[in-house]
């Protein structure tokens, strides 16, 4: 008999499943890919099969086959669909159950099974609410494999409501301007969309043209976001008084010169630190994240309580660090290839 | 405490200057005494408080995290103050927040032992912005690109008083400054500040371009690459006090200890500072080259080492003040007169007298000028021999004109995007010279960097040139094909190991934009060094 979870091999370039030959957010092209969701650096094209939420495969095909992502990928051979709960059997007796993670659209983590052993791969994840996806499920298993993009204990992401009033206050102290909010285009934008709605913002929101397709996506996908307007459609005096939405990129882009006189903003966990928004430019951070806060994994590993925790990336070393002291194993995962820069 | 915590964020997050006068102005005018005078003086000179150090709140955070935690946490945020404030473990129902007031009064309380209870206890009573503002006042230095000066030309905004009449009257005045509230808020008589060591505004000059004066009714002075400072005597017998100002009004006396006790009498002069150094040459040395004086400035304590190897000394301009008498309605020529029978008085190991350029006409000037190779001379000044000392720049009285600079063409290599207003544009250049015969395959080598010299439009033109024109990407950084030549002005060149060409320029600045130039006919490194003044 094999050692106990010796199926499974972190790899620089992923998580591997040798019986079912079969990765995890693998960063090369392979064979068989099992993605967690459509983030670039976690979903990248050019495998022969792709096994992921019909969410996550709807958002890999706009992106690869609308050329709207600058990314190198290509559209998956073959997409096999997979819905939050399913399970799919993989060649090997692995098996591979999809389960909500609440990071974005489509997100999920990946149980595999196989041989009696559990392990799960998270992904990104939060455990915040998110009107836009369903929230993360803490399910018991052997080998819990973690994100660590916040793990640091200075990061404890505010209220998200907080957050909105902090914008609509500034947005209304300054009806001649506009609010212009950087924020990742697959995910936080939508997020941002949807929050501000919730707490009663009706007026037309403003989008960046590289935004457009993927809030259509999320509207397809029963996510409401309101009346939303291209700024390339927009006069400038249209927008003044009013929040338009671009890629983080930009905001210091000569992009940027056809608003009215902008107030910049930046949805983002790394907000948190003054430092790190004064680099960006940013006149008005807003801490909002879709990755988990420092509390929010200290107590998903807590409640997970697997009997051994791989930390894949971020900072690892503090998340490390916090498991020694509370007697939980736990090992750091070199991977290589994932980007937090703008979450 | 939670207004002034509001205003250290917005402050943090503004680069305007007109935005953060009108933060620190609405401030002022919105927050009762004594609180607005507590954070006035934080924001300007800042507060001290002996018991709080850096040290201290970090001992405090390790005894309540984890050291290794606490490490990494501070590693990533890049400050003591920040880091804690978000790592504070606060208690659930936290205490009522203090004003500001309270705090300094408590900060002002606390010694090196009753420190570790009694300063928790009021980082308990704060939310995170709450301690950062705390923290930042507690430790002195605020680092939120307010400058003492900024602060005070809000304060007079506020108020609607003359920035002036501010300087004049808060040298001596201690936080929360009441007197100086009653004056500018409430409309009482102003402090009286006869006997102490305030900051006059400086007398500036316009360039001279291409008017041409008459020598019979202006005098003519060297113009000293130095920083123009004023020193300024005051008070009475023993309590007589000594402070240096900057151009700006900023007390800079901190970092020139050794001019602070050689003024034997009650006086406010005007001078340019240099430190003393290796001969650079011409008829008017005995300063070293602003390479030499760069070393000391920005410093708030000075070594011994640097006070003996680079002494500063003032190369008097002018009296304003001289034992009581205001002289600042007199003619200049008086003025000067005053001023050489007081030269005598003064030690000369740390004043000499910027003498007068003596010309026949105009035309003689202008070849003087032409001569000039003493590297610690920027150039020639002009004033007219009836002006009086009047604060700012007026037309007709003072004239500066500077050496022709040196002009050498280099090659644009890369380019990166300015900030403020600017922040979409690549503005910022990076150009090189070839270092041999670029048709026999030599190389381009920077030699320099420059983001003036060219107008808003010419601006869009480059910019549009960068976007189109990039080989390769660096972060914030382009690299462009070399193809645009710009014709580059600067006022000297130096050795340096800075750049890979060995070389530096000072004030480099865009002469012409040379669109029509191709760039193998550039200037090479050697006639650039060449122009390296010995």
């Amino acid at each position: 008999m094999a050692a106990p979870f010796s199926w499974i091999k972190p790899d620089p370039h992923g998580i591997y499943v040798e019986p079912a030959d079969a990765w995890v957010d693998p960063s090369k092209p392979v064979a068989l890919a099992l993605v967690t969701h459509g983030h670039a650096d976690h979903a990248r094209g050019g495998h022969g099969e792709t096994v992921a939420t019909p969410e996550t495969l709807a958002i890999m095909e706009l992106r690869y086959r609308t050329g709207a992502e600058d990314d190198a990928g290509e559209i998956p051979h073959r997409a096999i669909p997979v819905e939050y709960g399913e399970t799919i059997r993989l060649k090997g007796g692995v098996d591979a159950t999809y389960i909500p993670a609440g990071h974005v659209l489509g997100s999920a983590q990946i149980l595999l099974e196989h041989a009696g052993e559990r392990i799960i791969c998270t992904g990104d994840y939060k455990r915040r609410a998110d009107p836009t996806c369903p929230p993360f499920e803490v399910t018991p298993c052997d080998i819990f494999i973690t994100e660590a993009t916040f793990g640091l204990p200075l990061f404890t992401h505010p209220p998200i409501a907080d957050e909105m009033a902090k914008l609509l206050d500034r947005l209304a102290a300054h009806p001649d301007r506009c609010v212009l909010v950087g924020a990742y285009a697959l995910g936080k934008a939508q997020r941002v969309i949807a929050e501000l709605r919730a707490a009663g913002h009706v007026a037309p929101i403003y989008l960046h043209g590289a935004m457009e397709k993927m809030c259509r996506l999320y509207e397809e996908h029963g996510v409401e976001l309101g009346e939303l307007r291209l700024v390339s459609d927009a006069k400038k005096d249209d927008m003044r008084g009013q929040i338009v939405i671009s890629p983080s990129s930009a905001l210091n882009d000569r992009w940027s010169r056809r608003l009215p006189d902008p107030i910049t903003a930046m949805a983002s966990g790394w907000m948190r630190v003054r430092q790190r928004a004064r680099q960006r430019n940013v006149e008005l951070p807003l801490v909002i994240s879709d990755h988990a806060d420092w509390g929010e994994l200290t107590r998903t590993i807590q409640e997970v309580n697997a009997q051994e925790n791989w930390i894949t990336h971020g900072r690892e070393d503090a998340l490390l660090r916090w498991c020694q002291l509370h007697q939980r194993r736990a090992r750091a995962l070199a991977m290589v290839g994932y980007e937090d820069e703008d979450d | 405490m939670e207004e002034f915590a509001a205003l250290i964020d917005a402050l943090v997050y503004t680069r305007s200057r007109n935005e953060k006068l009108r933060l620190i102005a609405e401030y002022l005018r919105a927050t009762p005494d004594p609180d607005r005078g507590w954070a006035l003086a934080a924001l300007s000179d800042g507060l001290d408080f002996p018991a709080v150090k850096s040290s201290t709140i970090r001992n405090l955070l390790k005894d309540r995290i984890d050291p290794v935690l606490w490490t990494l946490s501070r590693d990533f945020v890049g400050d003591t103050a920040e880091t804690a404030s978000l790592l504070w473990p606060a208690p659930e129902h936290p205490p009522s927040p203090p004003g500001v007031s309270e705090t300094v009064e408590l900060l002002g309380a606390m010694n090196r032992k009753s420190v570790l209870a009694d300063l928790p206890r009021l980082l308990d009573r704060l939310d995170p912005s709450g301690r950062y503002a705390l923290l930042k006042l507690a430790t002195g230095g605020m680092r939120i690109g307010v400058s003492s000066r900024l602060a005070k030309t809000a304060f007079a905004q506020a108020f609607d008083v003359e920035i002036d009449d501010v300087e004049e009257y808060w040298h001596g005045l201690q936080p929360p400054f009441p007197e100086l509230f009653a004056w500018a808020a409430h409309g009482e008589d102003p402090p009286d500040t006869e006997n102490l060591p305030t900051f006059r505004p400086f007398m500036l000059a316009h360039p001279l371009d291409e008017t041409v004066v008459d020598l019979a009714d202006y005098a003519a002075e060297w113009k000293w690459d130095g920083i123009r400072v004023q020193l300024v005597r005051a008070g009475g017998g023993g309590d007589a006090q000594t402070r240096l100002y900057s151009r700006s009004g900023d007390d800079i006396s901190a970092t020139f200890p050794e001019l602070l006790d050689v003024l034997p009498v009650n006086a406010v002069l005007d001078g340019e500072l240099l430190v003393r150094g290796v001969h650079q040459g011409g008829e008017e040395g005995g300063a070293a080259s602003f390479n030499a004086l760069q070393q000391r400035l920005g410093r708030k304590t000075v070594s011994k080492k640097m006070l003996a190897e680079a002494p500063a000394f003032v190369r008097l301009y002018d009296v304003l003040i001289l034992e009581g008498e205001d002289l600042r309605k007199l003619p200049w020529t008086e003025r000067r007169a005053r001023l050489e029978s007081l030269i005598d008085r003064l030690p000369d190991s740390h004043f000499d007298l910027s003498k007068v350029v003596e010309a026949r006409d105009f035309d003689h000037l202008g070849e003087i000028r032409g001569g000039s190779r003493d590297e610690a001379i920027e150039g020639l000044m002009l004033k007219r021999k009836d002006s009086p000392y009047i604060a700012g720049r007026r037309v007709g009285y003072w004239y500066k004109w500077k050496r022709d600079p040196l002009l050498v063409d280099c090659v644009l290599m890369y380019a990166q995007r300015g900030s403020g207003k600017r922040s979409s544009f690549y503005s910022d250049y990076t150009f090189g010279c070839w270092d041999g015969d670029p048709d026999q395959g030599a190389e381009l080598l920077p030699v320099g960097k420059a983001y003036s010299g060219f107008t808003d439009e010419e601006l869009k033109k480059l910019d549009r040139h960068v976007r189109q024109r990039t080989v390769n990407r660096f972060g914030p950084v382009r690299e462009t094909d070399r193809s645009l030549v710009f014709e580059v002005a600067f006022d000297s060149v130096h050795e340096s190991k800075r750049h890979k060409s060995g070389l530096a320029m000072r004030f480099p600045r865009i002469h012409r934009i040379r669109w029509d130039k191709p760039p193998h006919e550039a200037d090479r490194i050697a006639a650039l060094r060449a122009l390296i003044q010995d």
